[in-house]
């Protein structure tokens, strides 16, 4: 057996106490393809900004356990120290430049300058940066990274215009094109590419493979996983689950590994419950252009009365729906309320139709933050429905300060006064103050998005149980969408799973962790997994 | 000490610095025998005269739009209406309230139509709206240029065109307003014992701009003014909750515009004459530099920044000439000053914007 | 089909788009030619040479900092300043000639360096509003020069009292003073001295028509050199065909017009070409030399890092690249280049606006480069050069056109002044709406 190239041992990371890893074991050999998977918040962002020394590790008194390569230690300050290693990567959002060449992006800020006489009286009056640059020379070194992709596109040709998966290729090549890259990390790379584009991309991970490169390759697709890695690292709620050699496990394994049973909010009712047959909102072919949130094409049924939960890992356009809905972002399809359908793109519109959102992005969209809970509560009602005014227009402030002092009351808001500006309160608080504005306008079917993001464990029951509640008590329609697969588990009366913009199937609140977990991979043809099955 | 520290922390170094500069100036002042209440006359006359130009930055900047660098489109608007009314016939008070409703009904459109273009360029309305404002100028100055008129008060004697100073005295609008219930306080005799000028206060045209700050200020506590503080604090937010951002920060253009065009005849008539051609090429700057100097930044701003602001910069541009020339023997360095100061805030406001810095 | 014909619109459309300011300014000169009937060839032509010549360097200062990013650098102003003052220094010890001149460059030089460097660091700090900073802060500058030129000197520093150059009293520098008379120029000895005026423009005058055909054949030369090793090397960027060809017959045209007036006499043509005056061959050569350097600064490692901080701040960045240092450099390169742009205009002026004429240089230059086909984010030799030919040509023929208007010059004085601002307002404006709808249709459904 080899050694090691890279080895995590014992690492622990908490941002302001709030442990994100605890006690990770990770390790990489020369020619390995090792593939790491995970749900959201489980801790592989983290362990990939220790990798580059990002800055977010070390302003936040950087992290337990060491990293080792090649059996050394090594103190990785900055993605500059981790470059220097030898480690690369490849990010999720392309990091090239339209307007230049695919040359000049390979090499930017490695250009080569010329050796002349020119150059040199030129450096040695006016500094290094003033010596011409080799072009012939770096489009030479372009091209051998290119060829050693298999990539046949020409190295002068502008990125600008060049598709998706093109790019892709160029980013690895920049990265194998530093000298001594001995590590690159792909995360999510096959998320953007076509079937084909994806094959490729494969391919070519194996032939760097062969060549001595080892790969860390993020990816949500157990297929691909299965297909090209050599072992498979399983994370979980920051924690190592388990490191298997893949050909010794399966797609099952992995997916019921990766969700676990990590139910930490239990569920007071049992799981079935009689659902109303009236549909209250029916969406058909729904296409939303939230950027890195793209719906592309759902179809889903919400009865009335339910709390629908919308699960599915990051970036495969759970959020999409709710913001597509309410005109958030452009959205085509359609869209069908208690029969009646519903214009999109035309936010106002929805809204009239007591239709409420609280939104995932709370201080982004969610609040004004330099205003008080007040004015914020009476918000949207205000302006969509006219209340809370008096003549020319004018703001009825009594109405608006009596209506929010019992908004504080009923929904527990924690506050010096309703004058308060929201943002000085803590993050559930601003989450009900937002739930508030939502309630004023005495909504039939309410969306809501990460209700719990950011928001310490007390905060967190208190939101569901309201939500609940509002679910029972006023028979409200509720469509939840969130990350935390247990919070969804704990509330909702069924579960639609997102991947890749589409709905991939619906599961009941009890489902196997397995079922789960190979729906968020894409998987649904599995014959244990039928929509709304019990296992 | 708290409350001195709280109150440091709360008024922006901007005013106290602008406010240091004129105290200074009127204690120099002082002690060279200036009358105090001529100098504080001169700075309510001012006061008068540049109030609604600096309120018009209220709007615009609440919407998201920034101030209003492109103060000129209004005051050329202004400046129109106000030569239509003359050409036709209208004097004193008449003339007035015709070149008003005339500004407010091309304001209303000129600003239409600069919101849209604002709408057009977000990200960059500051530095467009700028050569904006410029380019009206010159395009309304081939404009006077080419205006036909009898009345040879308005035109020259001789030719095509409008006169660079139209004087109002022969119209009787000339100071209309500052003499409306215009009265004297603090009159006092020298020492030869005859009876010197007292604090003039032009009443009527002080009730103009008080009155339209009022409105200003309730039109922020209704449905559409919210909408627009909404519009400029946060987009998103605004746009979640059904606003239609784009056509607030229209509306919150042509407010601007409006108060710019009317602003403009409240300034002639205190001034006494209607100055065409170039002279609205940089009115934008000092009426940007006193909301800053208020305590507006360029992201938020509220109907006090504007009295504080007009008073302080006006107070300054206004007593430093004559207390700096007798100080200095005749050079004056107000204006260097003035720039500086000026230029300087709105640089200040720049860099404290969103996304600079970093 | 149907495609086929979108896509050409689309490419027609773009194209007009891309250059409308240009084609504008081509028909309004077209026109004012014509409109200015009896405006005779070489009148027109010395007018824009002289011109051409006199803001060569001060639109060549904008490339740089557009580069990297900075969009169209209004504080260059900040550099013309730089100029004027090392020229109060000059003049004030009566310097003269080229070494005057030459002298005042190098006063020019570390004024231009510290200035720049302050502007740039501005910029930094009002990052996105860059444009709107840089006209500001050139206000600002003005207060500050204000400042010194009156104050300061003779006021701090001890100055004669009676020098023709200070206010009677001894304080603060006279509103104009003169760059002193070139001397083939002076007529009363008694009255005027010899100075730095045309000290650089006169060094060696060079024929028009000698000048003209020797450019128009070394042009052609380049052309087909660049051609031929384009055809052997495929990433030599290559123009267009049809465009190489329009461009040789170009070149070759005015060889036939050089040739034909030079050495076939009695000509109409070339009795009319006669009277173009000879063109200042020492400056023409500066810019020359200036657009060289601008051309090579694109290949240093330098030069690409700024084009690499102009394309995405973020990127250089994660790249390892110093943006804010590598954006401060570039603003220090071009208000260096502007404060010797602004004595070499001085010198072919020969009079010194001490406190007004370093105004209109931002907005002027910048005007020309956007004729030239400059946007915010792309500016090239290229656009300095024609802006500059078509940018003062309107300058030429506008009173014709205000004369066409109403019989009336003093509309052309307004109208020049409209496009001057109209220009900048609607290059900036057209280009910011086009890149908020390429984002939106970035960001639409598929």
């Amino acid at each position: 057996m080899s050694q090691n190239l890279l080895e995590f041992k014992n690492v622990s990371k908490s941002y302001s106490g709030n442990q994100v890893l605890k006690n990770v074991n990770f390790d990489i050999r020369p020619g390995e393809i090792h593939a790491l998977i995970g749900e959201n918040g489980a801790g592989k962002s983290t362990m990939m900004n220790i990798l580059f020394g990002m800055p977010v590790i070390h302003s936040t008194g950087g992290f337990e356990g060491s990293v080792e390569m090649e059996g050394k230690p090594v103190n990785i300050m900055s993605p500059f120290d981790a470059m220097a290693h030898g480690i690369g990567m490849v990010h999720q959002e392309f990091m090239l430049i339209p307007g230049f060449t695919i040359a000049e992006n390979i090499k930017i800020n490695r250009e080569i300058p010329k050796e002349n006489a020119l150059n040199n009286v030129m450096s040695s009056i006016f500094g290094k940066r003033m010596k011409t640059l080799d072009f012939k020379k770096m489009n030479q070194d372009a091209r051998v990274a290119l060829d050693r992709l298999d990539m046949t596109i020409e190295e002068y040709t502008l990125v600008q215009g060049l598709p998706i998966g093109f790019m892709q290729f160029v980013e690895i090549a920049r990265e194998i094109d530093k000298t001594g890259m001995k590590l690159l990390v792909l995360d999510e790379p096959t998320a953007v590419l076509t079937e084909s584009e994806a094959e490729r991309l494969l391919k070519a991970m194996r032939s760097l493979a062969v060549q001595g490169i080892a790969i860390v390759f993020i990816s949500h697709r157990l297929d691909e996983i299965i297909n090209v890695s050599d072992r498979v690292t399983v994370l979980r709620d920051g924690e190592w689950v388990a490191t298997k050699d893949t050909k010794d496990t399966s797609a099952i394994e992995i997916a019921e590994l990766m969700i676990g049973r990590k139910v930490s909010i239990e569920r007071e009712e049992g799981a079935e419950r009689e659902l109303s047959k009236d549909i209250m909102l029916s969406i058909k072919d729904l296409h939303v252009a939230m950027p890195s949130e793209r719906a592309r094409g759902v179809d889903l049924e919400v009865r009335k009365g339910e709390i629908l939960g919308i699960g599915g890992l990051a970036g495969q356009g759970k959020l999409g729906i709710a913001n597509g809905i309410m005109g958030i972002y452009p959205a085509k399809g359609e869209v069908v309320l208690d029969g009646k359908k519903l214009p999109l793109n035309n936010t106002k519109q929805v809204l009239k139709e007591s239709v409420a959102y609280v939104s995932e992005d709370r201080k982004g969209i969610g609040l004004l933050l330099d205003e008080p809970i007040d004015s914020n509560i009476v918000f949207t009602d205000m302006q969509v429905n006219g209340n809370f005014l008096k003549a020319f227009g004018l703001q009825d402030s009594k109405a608006i300060s009596e209506h929010a002092k019992q908004m504080v009351i009923d929904l527990d808001i924690r506050c010096t006064s309703e004058k308060q500006h929201t943002g000085r309160l803590s993050g559930g608080n601003q989450q009900k103050v937002c739930v508030g504005r939502a309630l004023t306008q005495k909504p039939n079917l309410l969306f809501v998005s990460e209700p719990t993001r950011g928001i310490d464990i007390g905060a967190k029951k208190l939101i569901l149980d309201l939500l609940l509640k509002l679910s029972r008590e006023q028979g409200m329609t509720i469509v939840m969408t969130s990350s935390e697969l247990a919070e969804l588990c704990s509330i909702c009366d069924r579960i639609a799973i997102i991947c890749e913009g589409k709905v991939a199937g619906i599961l009941a609140p009890n489902a196997s962790p397995a079922e789960f977990g190979l729906m968020m991979s894409g998987i649904t043809d599995t014959d244990s997994v039928k929509e709304g099955g019990v296992s | 000490m708290d409350a001195v520290k709280s109150f440091f922390k709360k008024v922006p170094i901007a005013t106290l610095i602008i406010f240091g500069f004129w105290a200074l100036i009127l204690i120099v002042g002082f002690f060279l025998d200036f009358r105090m209440t001529s100098l504080f006359s001169d700075t309510i006359q001012r006061f008068g005269m540049w109030g609604l130009f600096v309120l018009a930055m209220v709007p615009s900047i609440q919407s998201g739009t920034g101030p209003n660098f492109a103060l000129p489109i209004g005051v050329v608007t202004g400046l129109f209406a106000m030569v239509v009314s003359m050409d036709i016939g209208f004097i004193g008070f008449n003339l007035l309230i015709v070149s008003t409703v005339l500004a407010i009904v091309f304001g209303c459109l000129m600003g239409w139509g600069y919101g849209k273009l604002m709408n057009a360029v977000k990200g960059s309305e500051m530095a467009i709206a700028t050569y904006t404002g410029f380019a009206a100028t010159f395009f309304f100055s081939m404009i006077w240029l080419l205006y036909n008129t009898d009345n040879d008060f308005l035109g020259w004697f001789i030719g095509r065109g409008l006169r660079n100073f139209v004087s109002l005295t022969p119209f009787g609008t000339d100071q209309i307003l500052d003499n409306f219930w215009q009265f004297e306080i603090f009159r006092s005799t020298n020492a030869d014992g005859e009876l010197i000028g007292g604090l003039v206060i032009p009443t009527g045209t002080l009730l103009v701009v008080l009155l339209a700050c009022l409105l200003m200020w309730l039109f922020f506590r209704s449905k559409h003014g919210i909408a627009i503080s909404a519009v400029g604090m946060n987009p998103m937010f605004a746009k979640a909750t059904g606003l239609n951002a784009d056509r607030s920060r229209v509306l919150a253009n042509m407010i601007s515009t409006v108060l710019a065009a009317v602003g403009i005849i409240v300034y002639a008539q205190s001034f006494g004459f209607m100055q065409l051609y170039d002279a609205p090429l940089m009115m934008a700057f000092p009426a940007v530099a006193a909301v800053l100097v208020g305590g507006a930044t360029a992201q938020r701003s509220k109907v006090i920044h504007v009295i504080i602001g007009t008073i302080l910069l006006q107070g300054l541009i206004t007593n430093g000439p004559p207390v700096f020339g007798r100080l200095l023997e005749g050079a004056d360095i107000t204006d260097a000053v003035r720039m500086i100061v000026q230029n300087g805030i709105i640089l200040y406001a720049l860099a404290q914007m969103k996304g600079g810095g970093k | 089909m149907t495609n086929n014909n979108a896509n050409t619109s689309k490419k027609i459309t773009n194209f007009l788009l891309d250059n409308i300011v240009t084609i504008v300014f081509v028909l309004f000169v077209a026109f004012g030619f014509y409109a200015a009937d009896g405006l005779a060839p070489s009148a027109l032509i010395n007018e824009v040479l002289m011109r051409f010549f006199r803001n060569g360097l001060l639109v060549l200062s904008l490339i740089i900092p557009v580069m990297a990013g900075l969009g169209l650098n209004f504080g260059i102003v900040v550099g013309a300043l730089a100029g004027v003052n090392a020229l109060i220094l000059t003049r004030y010890f009566e310097m003269a000639g080229m070494g005057g001149l030459m002298l005042s460059f190098l006063v020019a030089l570390p004024l231009a360096l510290l200035f720049g460097y302050l502007t740039g660091k501005l910029y930094n700090k009002t990052r996105g509003q860059e444009m709107i900073a840089a006209l500001i802060v050139s206000f600002f500058a003005e207060g500050v020069h204000l400042v010194f030129a009156l104050f300061v000197i003779g006021g701090i520093i001890p100055v004669y009292a009676n020098h023709r150059m200070i206010i009677p009293g001894g304080m603060g520098v006279r509103a104009t003073f003169d760059m002193g008379q070139h001397p083939d120029l002076i007529r009363m000895p008694e009255l005027e001295t010899a100075g730095m005026r045309l000290a650089m423009d006169w060094l060696w005058r060079v024929n028009f028509l000698h000048a003209a055909l020797f450019i128009a054949v070394a042009t052609l030369i380049y052309l087909i050199v660049r051609r031929m090793l384009g055809k052997r090397n495929p990433s030599i960027a290559q123009m267009p065909t049809v465009v190489f060809f329009i461009n040789c017959a170009v070149c070759v045209g005015f060889i036939a017009i050089a040739a034909f007036s030079l050495f076939v006499p009695g000509s109409a043509m070339g009795m009319e070409l006669a009277n173009v005056n000879p063109i200042p061959g020492v400056t023409a050569l500066v810019i020359l030399g200036f657009c060289l350097l601008t051309t090579y600064f694109t290949k240093t490692k330098l030069g690409q890092d700024c084009r690499s901080v102009g394309q995405s701040q973020h990127i250089a960045k994660v790249s390892g690249i110093d943006v804010d240092r590598t954006r401060i450099i570039a603003t220090m390169i071009s208000t260096v280049l502007a404060a010797w742009g602004m004595i070499i205009f001085l010198q072919e002026v020969g009079t010194v606006g001490t406190y007004t004429s370093h105004r209109m240089v931002g907005m002027f230059s910048v005007a020309a480069i956007l004729v030239g086909g400059a946007t915010t984010t792309k500016a090239s030799v290229k656009n300095v050069i024609v802006g500059l030919i078509l940018f003062h040509a309107m300058f030429v023929v506008s009173p014709a056109i205000g004369r066409y208007i109403s019989n009336d010059e003093g509309v052309a004085e307004y109208l020049r002044t409209f496009m001057v601002y109209g220009v900048i307002g609607f290059s900036l404006g057209l280009y910011a709406w086009r890149t908020l709808k390429a984002a939106r249709d970035k960001d639409a459904l598929d």
